[in-house]
C-alpha cells in the first residue's frame, strides 16, 4: 500500500522535483505512472524505495513511514518491493539462475529455499530453459524478464518498474506488459512508469499523470493528456 | 546469523580474494615482509635480553680490600657496600678462601708453590641489580675508603647494551612505518575489491541486503589477507632465524641464539595478532571511506 500526501522534494541543486504529490495505491492494484521527461516520475520511485527522503508531506509504503524511516530499516522496506529499471541492471558474469538466486542469497535465504523458489519464478517469466545463459546471450526482452524474475524472487507485495520497456521494441514491450499484468493477477501490486502512450492505451488500467511535480490527472479510463516528445 | 549466511560470507570473501589474485598476492607478500622485518628486530632484542640476563647472573664485580685492614675492618667495608643502591649482594671472601680457590685453579702449576695466603687481599664478590649502571657503581666503589682495587668486565656488557638499545630503537622507529605500509596496501586492495563489485553492491542494496551483509565479505577478505600474510611471515621468520642461528653457532662460541621452537608460540601470536589486526583495520577503513550503504 502506497500513500503519498502532499509529498515535496527539492534536490540540493535547488530543483523542486515534487511539488505536493498525493497518490494512494491499494494492494493488488495495477497503475501506470506517466508524464513528460523531468516531470518527477523517477523522483517518486526514489522516494518509495527510500533512496531519497521527502522534504515535506508524508510517504507511507507497505507500513514504513519514509519521512522518518531509520537507515537500518530501509533494507526491510526494500524487501517488500521489487524494482525494475530500463537498463535491466543484471550482473554480467552471473548466469540467469545466479542473477536471480543472488537476490535471495543476499537477504539470507537458505539453499533449500533458493532451490525451490528460483525454478518456479524462472518458469513464471518463461525463462526455465535459459537458466544457464549469461545476460549477453539473451535478447533485451529476455534480459528484462530476468530482472522481473529477480524483482519477484523475494515475494514482494509490490513491483515498481521505471520505464521497463524503454529499451525494447513494441512487440517485446507489449509482452513485458502482459507479463506484469499476469503477475498483478497473482496478487502483486504493480506500478509502471512509462512514456509510451500507445502501450498504455492497449490496457484498461488506472493512469496517474504527473506534470511539473504534481498529479494532473488520475483515472481508470486509460487516457492521459500527455504530448509525446 | 544462520549457518548458510556464514558460509556465504566466507565464500564471498575468499572468492573476492582470488578474483584479483595478483593484488591480493602482493598485499599478502608486503604484509609478510613487514612482519618479517619487525619480527627480526623483535627476536634480536629478545635474544640480547636473554644474553644480558645471563651476564647479569654471571658477571661479578670483585672488590679488593686494603691489605692492611683486619678481617673485621674488611667486613665493615662490606656492610657499607651492601648499603649501595645498585648492589644486590656482596659476598665476603677471605684471603685464605681466595688463596685456596686460587690454588685449586692452579693445582698443578709449580710456579705458584710457596705463594702464601697473606700475599692476597680479602675480597667481596658483588652482584649488581642493574648492569647498565655498572660504570657508576664501580666509580662509587673506587672512591670508598678501604677499597684497594676494583675488577670488572664492563666491555662486553656495555657493547651488548648498546646493541640492545639500537635494536629496540630501530624496532620502535621501523614498526609504525611498516604497519602503515601494510595498512595502506590492504586498504587499497579492499578498495579495488569494492570497485570491482560496484554492480553487485548496488543490486544488493536494491533488493534489501543489510549493511552488515554487504560489508562483511570485505571484512572477511581483509582478515584473510592479514592471516595469510602472518602465516607466510611466520615461516619465513623461522627460516631466516635458523639460518642466522646456524651461522652464529658455526662462527662464534661465546654467544648463541635460543632455538626458534622456544619462541614458537609468542612469535606465532605476535605475527597472527598484528596481521589480523591490520587486515581487519585496513578493510574497515576502506569500507568506511568507499562503501556508502
Ligand atoms: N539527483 C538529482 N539531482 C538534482 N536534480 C535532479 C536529480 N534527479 C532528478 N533531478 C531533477 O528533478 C526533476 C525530476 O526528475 P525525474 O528524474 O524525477 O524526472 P522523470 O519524470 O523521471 O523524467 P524522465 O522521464 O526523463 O526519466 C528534473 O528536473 C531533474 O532534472
Ligand atoms: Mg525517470
Amino acid at each position: 500500500m502506497i500513500d503519498l500526501i502532499n509529498a515535496v522534494k527539492t534536490y540540493e541543486t535547488g530543483t523542486r522535483a515534487l511539488n505536493g504529490v498525493d497518490i494512494h495505491i491499494d494492494d493488488g492494484e495495477f497503475v501506470f505512472l506517466v508524464g513528460q521527461s523531468g516531470s518527477g516520475k523517477s523522483t517518486i520511485i526514489k522516494l518509495l524505495t527510500g533512496e531519497i527522503k521527502p522534504d515535506g508531506g508524508s510517504v507511507l509504503v507497505n507500513g514504513y513511514r519514509l519521512e522518518s524511516i531509520r537507515r537500518s530499516s530501509v533494507p526491510y522496506l526494500r524487501r517488500t518491493l521489487g524494482v525494475i529499471f530500463q537498463d535491466f541492471r543484471l550482473i554480467a558474469n552471473k548466469t540467469v539462475y545466479e542473477n536471480v538466486s543472488f537476490a535471495m542469497r543476499v537477504i539470507g535465504a537458505s539453499n533449500a529455499e533458493i532451490k525451490k523458489r528460483v525454478p518456479y519464478v524462472l518458469d513464471l517469466v518463461g525463462l526455465e530453459t535459459k537458466a544457464r545463459r549469461l545476460p549477453h546471450e539473451l535478447s533485451g526482452g529476455e534480459q528484462q524478464r530476468v530482472a522481473i524474475a529477480r524483482a519477484l524472487i523475494n515475494n514482494p507485495t509490490m513491483i515498481i518498474a521505471d520505464e521497463p520497456t524503454g529499451n525494447l521494441d513494441p512487440a517485446r514491450s507489449f509482452e513485458i506488459m502482459l507479463l506484469l499484468e499476469q503477475i498483478n493477477a497473482l496478487g502483486t501490486t504493480v506500478m509502471v512508469v512509462t512514456h509510451e502512450k500507445g502501450l498504455v492505451d492497449r490496457f484498461t488500467k488506472r493512469v496517474i499523470a504527473i506534470e511539473g511535480g504534481k498529479v494532473i490527472s488520475d483515472g481508470m479510463d486509460g487516457y492521459y493528456n500527455y504530448e509525446a516528445e | 546469523m544462520k549457518q548458510n549466511n556464514f558460509g556465504y560470507l566466507v565464500h564471498e570473501g575468499v572468492r573476492s580474494l582470488f578474483r584479483h589474485g595478483f593484488t591480493s598476492f602482493a598485499a599478502i607478500c608486503i604484509t609478510a615482509v613487514c612482519l618479517v622485518i619487525f619480527g627480526c628486530f623483535g627476536m634480536i632484542a629478545y635474544n640480547l635480553g636473554l644474553l644480558l640476563d645471563d651476564l647479569q647472573a654471571e658477571s661479578r664485580v670483585l672488590v679488593f680490600v686494603d691489605e692492611n685492614y683486619s678481617q673485621a675492618e674488611a667486613k665493615s667495608v662490606g656492610s657499607q657496600i651492601n648499603l649501595m643502591d645498585n648492589v644486590a649482594d656482596a659476598v665476603f671472601v677471605s684471603r685464605e678462601e681466595a688463596f685456596a680457590k686460587f690454588l685449586a685453579q692452579n693445582e698443578d702449576d709449580e710456579v705458584y708453590e710457596g705463594v702464601e695466603a697473606a700475599t692476597l687481599r680479602d675480597q667481596f664478590e658483588i652482584t649488581l641489580i642493574d648492569n647498565s649502571k655498572m660504570d657508576e657503581t664501580i666509580a662509587a666503589l673506587r672512591g670508598m675508603q678501604g677499597v684497594a682495587k676494583v675488577n670488572a668486565q664492563t666491555g662486553v656488557v656495555n657493547r651488548l647494551l648498546t646493541l640492545q638499545t639500537f635494536a629496540g630503537t630501530a624496532a620502535a622507529v621501523v614498526a609504525p612505518v611498516l604497519l602503515l605500509v601494510s595498512l595502506v596496501i590492504i586498504f587499497n586492495t579492499i578498495k579495488l575489491a569494492m570497485l570491482d563489485r560496484r554492480e553487485e553492491i548496488a543490486i544488493m542494496r536494491m533488493v534489501g541486503a543489510t549493511k552488515q551483509f554487504i560489508r562483511l565479505p570485505f571484512v572477511v577478505e581483509g582478515l584473510l589477507l592479514g592471516l595469510f600474510g602472518s602465516i607466510l611471515s611466520f615461516f619465513v621468520l623461522w627460516g631466516v632465524y635458523d639460518l642466522i642461528r646456524n651461522a652464529i653457532a658455526a662462527s662464534l662460541d661465546f654467544m648463541s641464539l635460543i632455538p626458534f621452537t622456544q619462541m614458537l608460540i609468542p612469535v606465532a601470536m605476535l605475527c597472527g595478532g598484528i596481521g589480523l589486526f591490520i587486515g581487519v583495520l585496513g578493510s574497515l577503513m576502506s569500507i568506511r571511506k568507499f562503501l556508502k550503504v
